[in-house]
């Protein structure tokens, strides 16, 4: 049931940065696609009616860390504070810069908003890659679950690097997708820099790999868990299936292969890092696990209910939803 | 103080919450206006009603973003600033958060999206549809919290096994009368908000000369909900104060200003309280026998005084009385002023109705404040417990450094703050700027498909 529960923890993170992955990382590429008000006008479309319900996957994230494992909720939570008091000013900024650009009246206005919705979302992407290098990795809990460090604590070499690495995944993804909803100059600016895009993705993540294998404990519970090849098949499959169609213009396919590679990635990780949740640096035995933070078994009994009667509502009317919206967005989509 | 993560951290979950609050029972009200101004343009097909949804529509899209963007800090507050409650009591409120998100956030937002987004790309019938879900699912996200927190009010149905408190009947957590009392009073105020939102908003309309028609077609609808919301309001707050009255009776004393335990219990109507002295300054105008009536229903009952309570076990009392006296004030007031809009709703442009456009419009703060007074009557009315009876908020913190918690305490107060004046701003172009004219999408003026 623990098990279960932490491959339900894992496919909620993944369907967060797979879904809210690409608007963060096109709305960061903001300015960099779109040089006039149209096209900016276009960006927004292709993320304005996605990005809440994406976001609500971070929210269940939570929820579900909180409702199955409280013991590993209230521990991540507070031991990264401060990165996380900074990812919440990140996203009250991208949302309220999404909501408030519809009404602005000047073209000023809009400057300032775009110019602090694109800020908000690079530095989203380079929190959760921060973020998440740091969980795979382990941070300095001592026996009584108490963080032993401060912000600058989880800015180590690897920390940041997964930062850059999850920034170029997330871009690359993003960019995939507005290639998907969008047409005209600014598609044809993203186009050109996909290639870029991909190569940065490559590159880093052939480094974050290897990083990984070197100062995480992910590599060495490969011989245990001969499954975790898959995953780790499955991302490097999905990011030469993204730029072989990005080559060959199929760009939902590409970014299918992009969301491959993210999932993929993550599951490998997090499979490795199991039965912990967040792994202590200090001393395996001070890490939160699954087992050791768990919630009673009545409970997630009654939240597996939850998950298997809901997840498939969600996924129906999301799917409806989606086939609205299908097809490429226009800049005047906007209410 | 300063030095006090764990006040720090009070006075940080204590902000963002009243941010939050102030967006959240604006969409919950405005969504049932929107709903019913668009299913009478579903049913009579008339374009003016097509017009009023997408005004007030519009207002309430921008306010439904702001009420999501300062709502996500809440559930993350639970890990990063109490830690050791959601340790001992996740097991039960845990659940009731993610069942909350898994139900209703992710309704919200897409139907919400639907809606926006939608205007030429579903028939009208299903655009009508996704409204009303995005009302069901604000009410279904109300009634989870609302339940989480009628659980720390009055925790019922878990046990304390291997030191935490565990869930034990999860129908009991759900179903408790405090839940259900609390969830009714506190939804239907929302809803009276949002009526005395359409109400004050459209008389100044009417006062800045834009769109008398229009405005007044806004009021003639939202005049019957304000009425008939705003007096439910008052009774669901005496059944609320029944039901405190059986579960907390220090909050009961602390709202009321009650120190020795007696029977036949009058209100003074001039009351202010002296905590240091453990009495009130003054006591005039009493109402024999009102104290015990409100709360039990007889006239002789015997009402249990704060001394009856430790020191170290009493809410802050002058706060609790402040706020509970603020929110009865402006709920007893309120009916009288929709009973007015109501009973002149269809003249309510005429010359001689300017006071009355006047007071609509001096209205508009009220049933926020009162709204706000009743959640710091509830949350402060607590104290000291977290959860009543179980656990002390002085036991519920994270090992944070103070410095962490002033520096994000300084950072979400002055973001929030630019966020709500920002949004006023632009929340107030879309409310003023006059009935959807020619500058209006096309759609407003076609009927569409159906």
């Amino acid at each position: 049931m623990i098990t279960l529960w932490f491959f339900i923890w894992v496919f909620l993170w993944v369907m967060f940065f797979i879904t809210d992955g690409y608007d963060l990382g096109l709305g960061s590429l903001l300015p960099v696609v779109a040089r006039k008000e149209d096209e900016r006008k276009l960006v927004h479309s292709a993320i304005g009616p996605y990005w809440d319900g994406n976001e609500v996957w971070l929210i269940a994230a939570g929820g579900m860390t909180f409702a199955a494992f409280p013991g590993a909720y209230a521990t991540m939570f507070s031991a990264l504070y401060t990165a996380l008091m900074l990812v919440l000013v990140g996203l009250v900024v991208r949302g309220a810069a999404i909501g408030l650009r519809e009404s602005a009246r000047s073209e000023s206005e809009r400057r300032v908003i775009d110019y602090a919705f694109s800020v908000a979302n690079l530095v989203l992407c380079i929190l959760f890659g921060t973020a998440f290098a740091n969980i795979f990795r382990g941070v300095p809990i001592n026996a009584a679950g108490v963080f032993q460090g401060g912000f600058f604590t989880l800015l180590n070499w690897y920390g940041l690097l997964g930062g850059l690495f999850f920034t170029a995944a997330l871009l690359h993804h993003g960019a995939l997708w507005f290639m998907v909803k969008a047409g005209g100059p600014a598609a044809e600016r993203t186009g050109r820099l996909i290639r870029w895009l991909f190569v940065g993705t490559a590159g880093l993540g052939a480094v974050f790999v290897f990083a990984t294998g070197a100062v995480t404990g992910i590599a060495r519970a490969v011989p245990d868990r001969p499954l975790m090849v898959i995953p780790l098949v499955a991302a490097i499959g999905g990011l030469l299936a993204s730029t072989y169609f990005a080559g060959k213009t199929e760009w939902k396919k590409a970014f299918a292969g992009s969301a491959a590679f993210i999932a993929g990635l993550i599951f490998f990780c997090m499979a490795g890092i199991y039965p912990a949740l967040l792994p202590s640096s200090l001393d395996p035995a001070f890490s939160v696990t699954a087992t050791g933070s768990a919630s009673s078994p009545l409970t997630l009994k009654i939240m597996l209910g939850v998950v298997v009667v809901f997840l498939p509502i969600i996924f129906g009317y999301q799917w409806w939803a989606a086939r609205i919206f299908k097809g490429k967005a226009q800049a005047e989509d906007h209410y | 103080m300063l030095s006090d993560a764990l006040f720090l951290s009070r006075l940080q979950f204590a902000v963002s919450t009243a941010f939050h609050f102030i967006f959240v029972p604006l969409s919950i009200g405005l969504a049932l206006v929107v709903a019913l101004m668009e299913t009478q343009y579903l049913r009579t097909r008339d374009l003016e009603w097509k017009r009023q949804a997408w005004f007030w529509g519009r207002i309430l899209g921008l306010n439904f973003v702001l009420g999501v963007v300062t709502g996500i800090t809440l559930e993350f507050q639970f890990g990063t600033n109490w830690s050791a409650y959601s340790k001992y009591v996740g097991d039960v409120f845990g659940p009731l958060l993610a069942i909350e998100v898994t139900t209703a956030f992710f309704l919200e937002s897409t139907f919400l999206a639907v809606w926006i987004f939608g205007w030429k790309k579903v028939s009208p019938r299903t655009h009508v549809i996704a409204i009303w879900m995005v009302l069901i699912g604000s009410l279904v996200s109300a009634y989870w919290i609302i339940a989480a927190n009628a659980w720390m009010q009055r925790p019922v149905g878990f046990a304390i096994r291997n030191g935490r408190a565990e869930i034990t009947d999860f129908f009991a957590v759900v179903t408790q009368p405090a839940a259900v009392i609390a969830f009714a009073h506190t939804v239907i105020s929302c809803l009276t908000l949002g009526a005395f939102f359409v109400l004050g908003i459209s008389a100044i309309n009417i006062i800045l000369g834009k769109g008398e028609a229009f405005f007044t077609r806004s009021i003639a609808l939202a005049a019957p909900l304000a009425l008939v919301f705003s007096i439910l309001t008052a009774a669901g707050g005496h059944i609320n104060g029944e039901e405190i009255a059986k579960i907390q009776p220090a909050k009961l004393a602390a709202m009321e200003s009650h120190w020795e335990t007696s029977s036949r219990v009058p209100i003074a109507l001039l009351t202010w309280p002296d905590e240091k002295n453990e009495g009130n300054y003054i006591e005039a105008i009493k109402v024999p026998g009102l104290l015990s009536v409100m709360a039990f229903r007889d006239f002789n009952a015997e009402v249990k005084g704060l001394k009856e309570f430790p020191p170290e076990d009493r809410p802050p009392v002058l706060l609790s009385f402040l706020s509970f006296r603020l929110m009865v004030g402006i709920g007893t007031v309120m009916p009288g002023i929709a009973l007015l809009a109501w009973f002149f709703r269809k003249r309510i442009a005429e010359k001689k109705l300017f006071p009355l456009r006047l007071l609509l419009a001096a209205a508009l703060p009220l049933p926020w404040l009162a709204i706000l007074a009743g959640w710091v009557l509830t949350e402060v009315g607590r104290q000291p417990w977290i959860v009543y009876g179980v656990m002390r908020t002085a036991d519920a913190g994270s090992p944070i450094t103070a410095g962490q918690a002033l520096g994000s305490l300084v950072l979400l107060t002055i973001l929030f703050s630019v966020v709500l004046a920002v949004g006023k701003i632009f929340i107030g172009r879309l409310a003023f700027s006059g009935p959807p004219g020619d500058d209006a999408p096309a759609f407003l003026r076609e009927g569409g498909q159906s």
